[in-house]
């Protein structure tokens, strides 16, 4: 049971690290990359706090094996924010009060990101079936569309 | 998670190779989105992991004069995206596109949807009823199988170890021919089929039925492909005494399991309002083209 010797970009840096074969993606980023923003709710793919976007796709980085991320390009929360200057996603979930717990909080940012990315005005129920695989059990959801709505709405100029 | 060894071949016969050759149990891998949840509860305790997706063609969708070639390990969100399978084949694409969250659909694959062999998988109805075949290959070579052929109970395949699927191929379409699938669950979103059913037909320039197919998930150990439905619908508009006779039939195949999700009545009753509600935008559709 050799390491596998892992390549890969994350948040558009270059980054190498070594992998068990049965280590998931989010092992690798929390514990070989430290970067412990992506969580592990439930690690079975229905809570969707671990989301990350690889290759341009929303994916829960429990239900991919760190090997399998060689020679691919991960986003994660942690290149959300320019340095000091927070995406607008992350200013609206303050402004509305989006959180209480946060631990499901960085897995719907990337989620609300991947939606922005590729629909940049989408109606309530677009966004509402695009993050239901994201669990909150503390917001109720509706602040979380609103900051969402709004972000879209700021981020296309209106 | 347990302990085990991970191969990503990048060719067929290698992938081959692997499989029948390999001391314990080998699984084959595309999407991954149940096999990594089964070996982390422990359920499946695979000692090499084939992860098939840097094989050639495993994934992508072509458009040939037979039809569409779907690669095996395509995922779900590529599938929706494909304007002309969407417009070809709406029930397979909206089949496929109910399985998980959009994370899921990120990586989930037809071939990882059917040969995880559950039978409430959503995707499996629509593709019987489309008349999808699977390529599969091992070391005797490589052939074609009706996917009805493919899973044989909950949890078991037809294939043999060293065989594996590398592409569907979905039938051209005449003019007038349109497929749908529904699925019942308690919410909108996130959850199993508690019954599935997938209907395909081609109509004439009458709007009379000259072709269709019929196949319900969850209301047996497999999917099932109910001949006595489709023959409710042969030579008929969409009026009542067809969409009657479709309903009983599609009872008529019912065998499921009672359980936390549907009762065996519930479950029954429900797949001849589905098939009857599916038939009816199958019709519709065909007719608006």
């Amino acid at each position: 049971m050799s390491k596998h010797h892992v390549t890969t970009t994350v948040n558009g840096e270059p980054a190498e690290f070594l992998c068990e074969p049965h280590h998931s993606l989010l092992d690798a980023l929390r514990d070989e990359l430290k970067l412990t923003g992506s969580k592990e709710g439930c690690g079975s793919g229905d809570c969707g706090a671990c989301s990350v976007i690889v290759d341009g796709r929303l994916v829960c980085s429990c239900l991919m094996l760190a090997v399998e991320a060689d020679g691919h390009a991960i986003e994660t929360i942690e290149g959300l924010a320019q340095g000091e200057v927070l995406h607008p996603l992350q200013r609206k979930f303050l402004e509305h009060a989006a959180l209480q717990c946060g631990f499901c909080t960085p897995g719907l940012l990337v989620a609300a990101k991947a939606l922005l990315d590729r629909n940049p005005d989408p109606t309530e129920t677009e966004a509402r079936y695009w993050l239901a695989g994201n669990l909150c059990r503390c917001t109720g959801y509706d602040k979380v569309i609103r900051a969402v709505l709004d972000a879209a709405a700021e981020m296309r100029g209106e | 998670m347990p302990k085990m060894s991970y191969a990503a071949p990048a060719t067929i016969p290698e992938a081959i190779g692997l499989l029948a050759n390999a001391a314990g149990l080998a699984k084959v891998m595309s999407g991954g989105t149940d096999l990594l949840v089964q070996f982390r509860s422990g359920r499946t305790r695979p000692e090499l992991i084939v992860d098939t997706k840097k094989l050639p063609g495993i994934t992508g969708i072509r458009v040939t004069d037979d039809g569409f070639v779907i690669g095996a390990a395509t995922s779900g969100a590529e599938i929706g995206e494909c304007a002309a399978l969407v417009q070809a084949w709406p029930g397979v694409v909206e089949a496929a596109n109910l399985i998980g969250s959009t994370q899921v659909q990120g990586r989930a694959s037809l071939a990882g949807n059917l040969c995880n062999a559950s039978p409430a998988a959503d995707s499996v109805p629509a593709m019987i009823a489309a008349r999808a075949t699977c390529v599969v290959v091992g070391s005797k070579g490589r052939r074609e199988v009706p996917v009805e052929d493919i899973v044989i109970g909950p949890g078991r395949t037809s294939l043999a170890r060293d065989e594996f699927i590398i592409a569907f191929h979905l039938p051209r379409r005449p003019a007038h021919a349109a497929d749908a699938y529904l699925r019942f669950i308690p919410r909108t979103e996130m959850d199993i089929a508690v019954v599935g059913a997938g209907v395909s037909v081609t109509l004439d320039a009458a709007g009379v039925c000259t072709d269709a197919r019929v196949a319900l998930g969850a209301v047996a150990p497999t999917a099932v492909l109910v001949p006595d439905a489709a023959a409710a619908l042969i030579g008929h508009t969409l009026d009542e005494a067809a969409l009657a006779k479709l309903d009983a039939a599609a009872r008529a195949a019912c065998k499921p399991i009672d359980d936390k999700r549907g009762t065996i009545a519930f479950r029954t009753k429900v797949a001849g309002v589905l098939a009857r509600r599916a038939a009816a935008i199958a019709f519709e559709r065909a007719g608006a083209r």
